[in-house]
Parts: C-alpha cells; structure tokens; sequence
C-alpha cells in the first residue's frame, strides 16, 4: 500500500497522569480540561491537571487512533497540548415540548462528549407539559405531564443523567423558566398561574405566574429548594425569557397591585419584581443563576456573577447585545444563531461553523465575560424519532 | 389509537440490528380523545368525523355512524368471502390478512383463540371481515400496473365487515383504510364504528423517489419505506438507484459496473436484493419503477466501463475527466442494447425511467470527436440536437424489448421524438404549471415532482405547503388535465442516508399521498392536521 507507515515497537498502554484528585466530584465552571497528549516510540502518555482533562485527552486519543487496510490498529508519533478557548460549552435539549425517552439523553450525553461539550442544560418543563417528576409537588407531574406514568423523568431517572453526565465531565443545568412558560405548571399548583380575565370574567384561561401573591413565592421557595438539593451545579437556569404581558393586564387585582406599587403601565417592573424576589430565593439557597436576555434587557437587579444568555437576534443584533451585556460587567453566553432547531437545506453547518462569539467591540475585560454558548434544540418539531440526526 | 407501532411488524421479517435507540410504541402521547361530532344524517358524505378514526388518505365517500362494535382478537378473522375469485392460494392477500391482523392487534401471544363469550361492553361484535374480489382474474399472482383498478368498497356493519373490490389491488387499499378504523377505547377494547366506504384513488401514478447513489441505502430502509407508503396508499415506487457518485446496482451481464462503481463491495444491491424489494412492493400493491439516468449522472458508470464516457478535452489534450455518455461510438450503443435487457427482464414493470436530465454539454463540446460527428450530422453547435439523437437510440432499443418509458421533462423540451406513451416528468420548479400545460398539451402523459422535493427540508410545518398543491392548476382543456395521471415525491440523496431518511421523509410525504389519493376539494388544512397527527402516531 502506498502509505505503508514504518512499523516501530507495539503500543501497549496509555498512561494517565492526573495531577490533582477528584475522581468523585462534580464538574464545574472553572474545570480545569486541559491536557497533555505525548504519543512515541514505546511511550503513550496522557497527563492532565485534572480528570475532566483526562476525559478530554482520551476522547482525543481515541481519534488519534486508525486501522489500517489490514484491520491493523495503529497510531501516528503526535504531540498535543490542548484546552478548550471557552469554559462554557453546552447543548440545550427541551424535553417539554416532546417527551424525550431516557435512552435519548443518555446517547445525546455520549455524543457531547465526543464533542467535547460539558454543559447539558436540560430545559425541562414548559407550557407544553410537566414530565419532572417532584417529591415536594408531586401533583405538578401528576397532573402536568403528557402521561404521569410514561413521560415524567423520576428522580432515580433524573440522578442517572446527572451521573452519566459527570461520567462524561459534563454538567447538568437544569432550567425551571418562569414566570413565562409555565402553563403546565397550573394543573398541579392551582392559584399559581395568573388568572385571565375577559372583561370583569375570569376567562378560563391562564398566563404567567402570578407575582402578587405571597404563596407564589412560598411555592417558588419550596420547589426551588427541592431542585437545589437534586441538581449538584452551582448554577440553576431561571428562564425568564418571553414573558406575555396580556394576562396580567387583563387581571384586576394586578392592576391594582401595579397601581399600589407605583408601577403605572410598565409591565416590565412587575416582571422585575418578581425576578428579583426569585433571584433572591436562589440566592438565599447558594446557587448562582443563568437568566435568558430579557432579564438583563428589562433591567432586573441581578448579582454580579449572574450569567446572561444571549437568544435573540432582534431587536438587538446578538453581538450588540454581547457587547451590553459584557459591559455592564455580566458573563455571557451566546445561543443565537446556533438554534439548531432551525432546520434548512443544505450544509448548514458552516453557519454555525462561521460564528466567531468575540467578533463585537469591546475591551479585553469584556471579551474574558463571553464564557462560551449553547446549540439548542428547541423541541416542538423534535422527538426521539428525529433528534438525533437532526443535532448531529 | 394503537399500542403497538406498526414498525415492529418488520422485525419479524429479518433480523436485523436495532439502531440504539429503540422506537417503540407509547412514545406518541397525544392529545386526550375529543369530543365526538354529532350524529351525521343517515346517507349523507362527511369526513372524519370522529377523531378515534383519523383516515389518511381520506376516502372519496364515507358515511360512518356513531354506533361501535367490538372485535376480540382471539376470534376477529380477516377471510375470503364467499364468490370472491380470489381464495386461500391467493398469497398476496394471505400475506396481508396476517400483517393487518398484526397492525390492528400486535404480536401479542395474549391472543390466543376464543376466549369465552364478549364481555364489557354491550356493543355487538364483528367477527370477521370478508374479503371479495369481483374481477375474474384478481391479480394475485400478476404485477401492479398503471391500470391496475384500486378501487374498494367497505361495509362496516355486524356481523360482518365486507371489503369489495375489483382487484387485489384494491383490497389492499381497503384492508389500509379498515385497519384504520380500528380503534381502541380507554379500556383496551377494539371498537370500530358502522361505517361504509366507497373509494378509488383520484390519481393512477402516486410515487415516491428514493436516491440509493448519492447515498446507499440499506435494504432495511427501502423496505420500511415501502411499509410507510402502503400506509399512505403510494404505489410507485420510482428507484433512482444509480448516479455519477456511486453505482451500487449488481450487473448480471456487467459486474465491474458495481464492482468499480459501488462505494464498496457492501454497498450494492444483489439480484437478490432487487428482486426482494420487487416482491415486497408487489405485496403491498406498489410497482418498482427503477431509474437507469442518462447521458448525463453518469459518472459512476465510467469505472467499469471503459470507453463508455465522453473524454473531456483542453485543447488537442484529454484531461482525465470524463462527461456524459459518449453519443457517437457503436460501442455505446452495444453497450446499453445489452444492459437494457437486463434490465427489462430484471423489473417487470411496464416502465422504465431513462432519466435524461441535466446533460452538461461543455465536455461534448471539448471533444474533437464529438465535434466532428456533429458536422458529420448537420448539427450545427446545437448540442440539444446531439442530446436527442442519444436519447432517441436509447429509447428505440427500449422500446425493442415492448417498455414503455419515464423520462426527465429536458427530454421533451429538447424535443426529442417520443413515442406518444411516453411520460414526462415535471420536475423544475420554475413555471411548472407552463410546463405542464406543454407537455400534455403535446399530448404525452405527464406526472408531478417539481413542488414535492421533499429533501428541501425547512423548519416548521411545511407539509402544509406540500399538501396545497393543486396539480390540475395548470392552463389547459379537460383533455389535457386527463394526461396528468399523478405525482412524486422526491427524496433526493444528497444529505439523506439510514441514519435520517424515515423522519426527514415521513410523514411529510403523507401530504403529498393525500393530495394524490382524495379528492380535490379535500383541502382544509385544520381537518388534515388532526388526522395526520394521529395517523404519524399510527404510523410509528
């Protein structure tokens, strides 16, 4: 054969040095995963700093390895210093808007980590339907759910993702989104939702959560601090993305609540008010949080170290937002134009390909802010049947 | 609503791998039964009116009633009726009474014979569906052809259920739509409504291309596809099995074809392959139009073919290239007299589809040979001259082994001379509806593809659009619209193999199956949507 490589000593292990302990924790934001790959006569070593490396190194050095026209396996003299330019790089799976079976997370979570990616931020729930199934709540899924007995993901479920996750150096992100999307949360917590009215009539229908009441934020308390203990990451993502005003100001108590408050018609301070009393709940339970954009476009009050994720690609053309974003001293994360939800014919990877997250004006602090992005997978045209030849 | 997907029912045929990730029934929640519509008057047509029985394609005349009878399938038989010319050595029909028994009821081994008198409900019972085939020779034995009569008529009434039609062909269509009846209610019992049916397919010709060159597709996935189309009454199946990225069709007569030309040796189609999938289809009503393409798509064909492409030329120089098939050796000629018989008796269709599509002239005119022939001919530089003068050779030595022909709509607007049963695809986007008015009004059949690409996939629900199409819409006299006997949907392979050609296709096709099969006026998109969402739940 024309590239007959020069057989040298058979390979027979590849040693992994791993600098600092850890096998049994969780992965974080400041992971470290670089690694060291040296491939040599009679030498195969992989050291990293820390075991999330070494997972990478291994990915890698499975790469590395061929097989000839023979069946012969073999590998080339490679030297390798990698790292990954972001710390942040997740994928987003919605399994509210179609149930996605067990099996399809945990082959999802195999295919991110050859990839490399080790963020699973899992969107949950959502208007569509319940499926976690909780011990605080159970009546949310009970009723939530688009079948309480097959959808619904239990906690041993939940705990295999999250432990198939850090298998892989991957991290679980669960989102809870509220106040918005949240209609299936209404058959399982009634009084939660916001009553629409038609007129002087309630109408039947609901909207967002409602953010005047007291027992709001003793139900918000009470499921965030069950979500707290079940999901290990620091962060939690709270949502907050498209919240519909309609609802509310159909609603008279919330009018005169607005009124009460000083708020005049500016919705967008009642959604703040009650952002703030959520982020606050998390706060007092010591996890950091992920919002979508609109929290910081509507001008909530966030902590410091809150982490704002860029989705939108108007009014705002995403990289502005990323340049407002890093400016006024917040990390982001760029998702928008990587919604691979948004089939379309053709290799449309190199879109996606092309996508450079620092390629706005800014100061070198605020490019270190960009912590890395998110393809998502929006799940309203995607089920088990299709999602994986659709994201990969 | 099934509990069991009718997908399974391939499992039992082969074995096969699994892929990893399982689909199995129960994945397809659904919304919560709706409220039945109210009674409709005795007599009069409506459609779909109750949404256990979402029907896809909807039947030209239905009249169902609210009134349910129960089927136990321990003692639920699909049989023979009696006067049918069609008995127990009809295979074609033994074979589809066992697989819709399996698609209403699952494998399940619960079903075991008679057990004891109808409990729960008080609804009478169906024991049995009788089949009835009225035309002398029914057609068990015989191929599909555009003739075939697919027309059935279903009574649905107790004690029995009788499924009329004229040929096997439309028992088959019929067995679909009463499987699609059946339903089961909250308590698992089988129910199916009254009814009676009465219907044919609007359009004779309802195809759907799969590309196997620029992608292979594993028999496995020909065969599943073939299922999904008996499920959406298609009856073509149009394969482009060769094209200038790989030819994996196993040559009786020219082996090095598939051995130079396949991606490998795994990657072809064997005589056993093919006949395989012609019988499968057979069972399922559906003719195998294959499509051999040229001159041009034709690169594939030039490995183990010497001398079978044109040699493209810089100057007084070959480059190494090669483009279509060259149009002035004998040897050509030789050539395809002799793959062509293969070909006729390897299908039985009546067609073939001889391509003919996209011939790039620029390597032609780059020949000096090939220039010289055209002075020779009194071409003149029209090329489209040279084109037809292929075309014409091929479709005589075709025509000498009694096909008749598919070809590309360039063939026709190259002009050609085509014989008048020739069909002419309709397949570029731009104006097809001046295309089409053209075409029949030259007075050659014509089928539809141009607004089927369904591998142009885009986000959100576009089988509205596919399902929009009006194909008669289009300037001519009745005469003319009679030319146009039906359509395709086309999946070419470029981005398409195993790994995703069920979802990218399905059940965006089924769109296209109704459009083809119902009436015209069947058109409101609401309606479609409530049943094709059950019936891609069925599908599953």
């Amino acid at each position: 054969a024309e590239n007959e490589p020069p057989w040298g000593t058979p390979c027979t292990q590849l040693l992994v040095f791993v600098a600092t302990p850890g096998c049994d924790g969780f992965p974080s934001l400041d992971s470290k995963e670089n690694y060291k790959l040296s491939v040599s006569e009679g030498s195969l070593l992989l050291s990293a700093d820390a075991i999330w490396g070494a997972l990478r190194g291994l990915e890698t050095f499975s790469q590395l390895v061929g097989r000839d026209e023979n069946g012969t396996y073999y590998i080339n003299k490679t030297e390798i210093v990698d790292f990954p330019r972001f710390p942040h790089r997740g994928l987003l799976l919605d399994t509210s808007r179609h149930y996605l079976p067990l099996r399809a997370i945990l082959e999802t979570l195999d295919v991110m980590a050859y990839n490399k990616f080790n963020v699973f931020h899992w969107h949950i729930v959502d208007d569509p339907s319940f499926p976690y199934e909780s011990f605080t709540f159970p009546e949310l899924s009970k009723q939530g759910a688009f079948n309480p007995m097959t959808h619904v993901y239990t906690a041993s479920d939940v705990q295999t993702v999250i432990e198939y996750a850090r298998l892989r150096g991957i991290r679980v992100i669960a989102e809870f989104d509220t106040p918005g999307h949240t209609l299936s949360w209404g058959p399982g917590a009634p009084g939660l939702l916001t009553p629409c009215y038609l007129g002087k009539e309630p109408s039947g229908t609901y909207g967002p959560i409602n953010p005047i009441l007291n027992s709001t934020y003793k139900f918000v308390t009470d499921l965030f601090q069950e979500v707290s203990t079940v999901f290990p990451d620091f962060f939690l993502h709270l949502g907050g993305d498209e919240v519909d005003f309609t609802c509310w100001k159909s609603n008279p108590k919330i009018r005169a609540f607005m009124k009460e408050m000083g708020f005049g018609e500016d919705y967008k301070k009642l959604e703040s008010f009650y952002i703030q009393r959520l982020l606050d709940i998390i706060s007092s339970l010591g996890k950091g949080y992920i919002v979508w954009q609109e929290v910081f476009d509507n001008k909530v009050e966030v902590r410091p170290d809150t982490i704002v994720h860029v989705w939108k690609e108007n009014p705002t053309p995403y990289m502005e937002e990323m340049a407002n974003v890093t400016k006024a001293g917040y990390r982001a994360l760029l998702s928008a134009p990587w919604y691979l939800n948004r089939i379309s014919y053709g290799q449309d990877w190199m879109a996606a390909y092309k996508v450079e997250p620092l390629k706005f004006k800014g100061s070198p602090e605020q490019k270190d802010r960009v912590i890395g992005g998110e393809a998502c997978m929006w799940g309203e045209y995607v089920d088990v049947t299709n999602l994986t030849p659709r994201l990969w | 609503r099934r509990t069991v997907g009718r997908a399974m029912g391939l499992a039992g045929l082969l074995l096969f791998l699994v892929p990893a990730v399982l689909v199995s029934a129960g994945f397809c929640h659904g919304a919560p039964p709706t409220e039945r519509a109210p009674e409709p008057a005795e007599g009069e047509p409506v459609s779909g009116s109750f949404r256990e029985d979402s029907l896809w394609p909807l039947p030209q005349w239905l009249r169902t009633s609210p009134r349910q009878l129960q089927l136990a399938p321990g003692r639920f038989q699909l049989v023979h009726g009696a006067g049918s010319s069609a008995g127990p050595d009809c295979g074609l029909l033994q074979d589809a009474f066992r697989r819709y028994y399996e698609y209403m009821f699952g494998q399940s081994p619960r079903w075991t014979r008679g057990r004891g008198p109808p409990g729960g409900r008080g609804e009478p019972e169906l024991s049995q569906l009788q089949v009835v085939i009225e035309a002398p020779d029914p057609g068990c034995h015989s191929y599909p052809h555009l003739a075939s009569s697919e027309a059935y008529h279903l009574t649905v009434t107790e004690p029995v259920a009788i499924l009329k039609a004229d040929e096997v062909w439309g028992a088959l269509r019929g067995l679909e739509t009463f499987s699609q009846l059946v339903h089961e209610d909250d308590y698992g019992s089988f129910l199916v409504n009254e009814s009676e049916i009465d219907d044919f397919p609007r359009f004779a010709h309802r195809g759907i291309l799969l590309d196997t060159s620029r992608h292979y597709l594993p028999l496995k996935s020909i065969l599943t596809n073939l299922d999904a189309m008996a499920f959406n009454k298609f009856n073509v199946f149009h394969w482009h099995i060769v094209d200038d990225q790989s030819f994996p069709y196993q040559s009786i007569y020219f082996p090095e074809l598939s051995d130079k030309g396949a991606y490998s040796y795994n990657h072809v189609y064997t005589p056993t392959d093919v006949s395989l999938v012609i019988e499968y289809a057979r069972l399922r009503g559906i003719r195998v139009i294959p499509e051999f393409d040229t001159p041009g798509h034709t690169q594939s064909w030039g490995k183990g073919q010497r001398d079978l492409l044109t040699p493209c030329y810089s100057g007084e120089r070959p480059t190494g290239s090669f483009g279509p098939v060259n149009p002035i050796l004998n040897t050509t000629y030789d050539f395809m007299t002799k793959f062509y018989k293969e070909i006729s008796s390897v299908f039985p269709d009546a067609y073939i589809h001889l391509g003919g599509d996209e011939v790039n002239f620029d390597c032609w005119k780059s020949n000096p040979e090939v220039r010289e022939f055209m002075r020779k001919q009194g071409f003149g530089i029209d090329y489209a001259k040279l084109e037809s003068y292929y075309i014409q050779k091929i479709l005589d030595i075709v025509s000498s082994y009694n096909k008749g022909y598919v070809v590309w709509q360039e063939v026709f607007d190259n002009k050609a001379q085509l014989k008048p049963d020739t069909v002419v695809q309709v397949w570029m986007g731009n104006n097809y509806a001046h295309e089409l008015s053209s075409v029949t009004g030259a007075g050659f059949t014509a089928i539809l593809a141009a607004p089927w690409y369904l591998d142009y996939i885009s986000y959100g629900q576009d089988w509205k659009k596919y399902y929009s199409v009006e194909p008669l819409n289009f300037p001519g006299s009745e005469k003319q619209k009679k030319l146009l006997i039906g359509g395709e949907a086309c999946l070419w392979g470029e981005f398409v193999d195993a790994t995703n050609l069920t979802p990218r296709l399905w059940p965006r096709a089924s769109a296209v199956g109704e459009r083809l099969w119902s009436s015209r006026n069947v058109t409101n998109l609401q309606d479609a949507y409530e049943r094709l969402t059950n019936h891609r739940c069925r599908m599953l």
